[in-house]
């Protein structure tokens, strides 16, 4: 078990996943970042195990982080307990001024929000129009995104955190691998230097990381993976 | 005259504006109510929230927060009970950072499945009204599981006290009630979530709520007078 700088015990940390999911790479990069060891199983979304489904009975969904047997579902409300919970390891991703940590929210909720709603239609939507109208919406909400960056960094450093790794950064930090699989699979680019010039650079500087060199999945593989959801969902619908 | 200190934006019967007023309410902050008027979104608004457009925000010394829950948690931090003059408030979000996560999971539980039924019950958006019933009643049924949880047999979410998960469901009973009476559907039923009604009864009776959440009449009329207002009202009908 890894001991945090202040020296108190960590517990038993579990992270119940699936390799391709950008909620699960969320998890694991704030568990990363933080320092955190901890027992990854990789779970059959086909065939949930038994721990999965009495950890989320709700949603029986990933990821679940299982801290000492009791489970915290909702990877944005993982990505914050581990902040709460682990708060003398490394620094928080919230700012200390509560403004500022408001900012952060907001721009978390508005990514939550818009931009993942959004893209995840272009995965679940059969009809070729509505999946374009979809794409078009990410790629709109990333533009208001690349304000937010400008707001959250205040110009002191590549980060939503400024010059640190804050929330934004690992609920956004989780999907690079499908941020940059999007253009393989639609053509657009969600993240691009001439219409996102800050979130591009952001996602260079997140790549960089150890962390995240650590955690991010294989794009190639994410893209293949994408596809194979595709033609699934394109053979159901064939199928109707 | 200088303008208040804290203002809020809203129009009374949105559950998000409710939220944040009973979480002022609860710290024991004066504020100014500025009423949007149904249909047409005044400067102030457009200039406060660009993002969104939406309601509610709160203005505190002119700068301005948005997005409800994040209005909730940013009350909380600065009339922490360290801060305040008077007695000090209890705190909204749960200490224990488990206790948070559990609150933080059915909040958002509750805004992914009240108001998209709510708004099928009363006939503001295109839908099978007996599933969404349905949809909502199983919802309530697991708010219910997790208040005998939460509460260890005390009146709120919070136990002793009202906490975040509190103010973030409560604020939603106002549309529950009006639109059982709207579809003719038992959703807050003694009979399948006994604990749950109970909770309802004695967090609306409680004075931080009591202003903030009308009869279910008020809600009922609203909807007769408004349809819906979370219609799109700057820009094409969806």
């Amino acid at each position: 078990m890894t001991q945090p700088r202040d020296g108190g015990e960590v517990g038993e940390l579990k992270l119940l996943g699936l390799w391709s999911s950008p909620f699960v790479t969320r998890a694991k990069l704030a568990l990363q970042i933080k320092g955190l060891s901890y027992e990854y199983v990789e779970e059959d979304l086909s065939n949930k195990s038994e721990l999965l489904l009495s950890s989320n009975p709700v949603h029986k969904a990933v990821p679940v982080l299982i801290h000492d047997g009791k489970p915290v579902c909702e990877s944005s409300v993982i990505v914050q307990y581990i902040d709460d919970a682990f708060a003398g390891t490394g620094a928080s991703f919230l700012p200390a001024d509560p403004y500022n940590r408001a900012v952060a929210r907001f721009w978390a909720a508005f990514l939550e929000d818009k931009l993942v709603k959004s893209w995840g239609r272009v995965f679940s939507t059969k009809a070729d129009e509505e999946r374009a109208e979809a794409m078009r919406e990410t790629i709109a909400a990333a533009g208001v995104l690349e304000s937010g960056l400008k707001e959250c960094s205040g110009g002191q450093g590549p980060f939503f955190g400024g010059d640190s790794v804050g929330y934004v950064d690992v609920l956004l930090g989780g999907m690079v691998s499908w941020i940059k699989a999007a253009e393989p699979l639609s053509g657009a680019k969600i993240i691009d230097a001439a219409t996102t010039p800050l979130l591009a650079a952001w996602m260079g500087r997140i790549c960089e990381l150890d962390a995240a060199k650590a955690v991010l999945p294989d794009v190639d593989a994410v893209v293949e993976y994408a596809r194979g959801v595709q033609a699934r969902v394109a053979a159901a619908a064939a199928e109707n | 005259m200088s303008e208040a200190a804290v203002r809020v934006i809203g129009l009374w019967a949105s559950p998000y504006v409710i939220r944040v007023l009973i979480a002022l309410k609860l710290k024991g902050v004066e504020y100014e109510f500025v009423e949007e008027v149904v249909g047409k979104k005044s400067e102030l608004l457009l200039r406060s929230n660009p993002v969104h457009k939406k309601i509610p925000v709160l203005l505190h010394h002119g700068k301005p927060v948005s997005e409800s829950l994040v209005i909730v948690q940013y009350i909380d931090e600065v009339w922490s009970s360290s801060s305040s003059g008077g007695a000090p408030a209890a705190a909204i979000l749960p200490a224990d950072p488990y206790t948070r996560a559990v609150h933080r999971f059915w909040a958002q539980y509750a805004d992914d499945k009240v108001p998209s039924a709510v708004r099928i019950l009363k006939g503001t958006d295109a839908g099978d009204k007996e599933q969404a019933a349905g949809q909502l009643a199983a919802a309530l049924q697991l708010l219910e599981q997790a208040f005998v949880e939460l509460s260890h047999g005390k009146r709120y979410f919070g136990g002793d006290s009202v906490a975040y998960l509190d103010i973030a469901l409560v604020s939603h009973v106002g549309w529950v009630k009006a639109v059982e009476k709207i579809a003719g559907v038992a959703l807050l039923d003694k009979a399948k979530v006994p604990n749950l009604v109970a909770w309802a009864d004695r967090l609306c009776a409680h004075p931080a709520v009591a202003d903030a959440i009308p009869d279910a009449d008020k809600f009922v009329e609203y909807s007769v007078k408004y349809g819906s207002f979370s219609k799109p009202i700057n820009g094409p009908a969806k």
